[in-house]
């Protein structure tokens, strides 16, 4: 028995019995589908109400502590009683 | 916004019941195979395609052309795999029923006869799929076969009915 009659006596035994759908299976797949899609799009549009959330802080920190300024020397001595 | 998206559900709908009611006959057959169950008794074969198909549901719109059945297969194939050695009994086949005609074998070697040959998926896909070199996905879809069409002495009654069917 060479290989391509070992590989369609396989097959025949494979499709030998075949089940049936059970009706609900589409409701139950859509069902779940939907589910997870409701959720893909929820989580995704939580990571972006986030991200913009973060940008519009970091804005306002930046606006209001201008980190790009020098800050003013703390090392030197006060220069006084001349 | 609300419109366009009530629109494009009721045609992500229409498209996925046609595809559901051409695919899910072969695929429920191909996984009442892998779990080795009875074809009237399956429930776990019906699971692995819910979550199967499902999943291709919630990812329909993003498929570009690409083959939802073979989206849903590679899905139900990696879950099969990735659920195989804690849930089924591991390395050791569990006790599968007498009605699967594929009851006498482990569980990568259902995959990868049901891949290779149910399917008809390539070598090389097959071997993509399941992260195995494709040497190996050979040599397991030819012991797979030797034992199925000869199986070996000892407890294995659920091959009895294939060795019948077997020319």
């Amino acid at each position: 028995m060479n290989r391509t009659e070992r590989e369609a006596a396989v097959r025949r035994i494979m499709e030998q019995v075949s089940p049936s759908v059970p009706p609900e299976l589409y409701g139950d797949v859509v069902r779940r589908g939907g589910r997870m899609l409701r959720r893909r799009r929820a989580a995704r549009r939580l990571m972006w109400l986030l991200l913009f959330a973060t940008s519009v802080a970091f804005v306002v920190w930046a606006l209001t502590a201008h980190p790009w300024v020098e800050p003013p020397s703390e090392t030197t001595p006060p220069l006084t009683g001349w | 916004m609300r419109q366009r998206q009530a629109a494009q559900d009721a045609r992500r709908a229409r498209e996925f019941e046609a595809f559901v009611a051409g695919a899910a006959g072969r695929l429920l057959h191909a996984a009442t195979l892998l779990t080795a169950e009875a074809p009237d008794d399956n429930p776990r074969a019906r699971r692995l395609l819910t979550l199967a198909l499902a999943h291709t549901y919630a990812c329909w719109d993003r498929l570009r052309g690409e083959d939802p059945y073979d989206r849903a297969r590679q899905h139900l194939a990696t879950r099969f795999a990735n659920g195989a050695w804690r849930q089924y009994g591991g390395l050791v086949p569990g006790r599968p029923h007498p009605g699967s005609p594929l009851g006498g074998l482990a569980p990568q070697e259902r995959l990868i006869l049901v891949l290779r040959l149910y399917e008809g998926v390539a070598e090389e896909q097959a071997a993509a799929l399941l992260g195995l070199p494709v040497e190996r996905v050979h040599t397991i879809c030819d012991r797979a076969t030797a034992n199925l069409l000869h199986p070996p002495r000892g407890p294995a009654p659920a091959v009895v009915g294939a060795k019948v069917a077997a020319p």
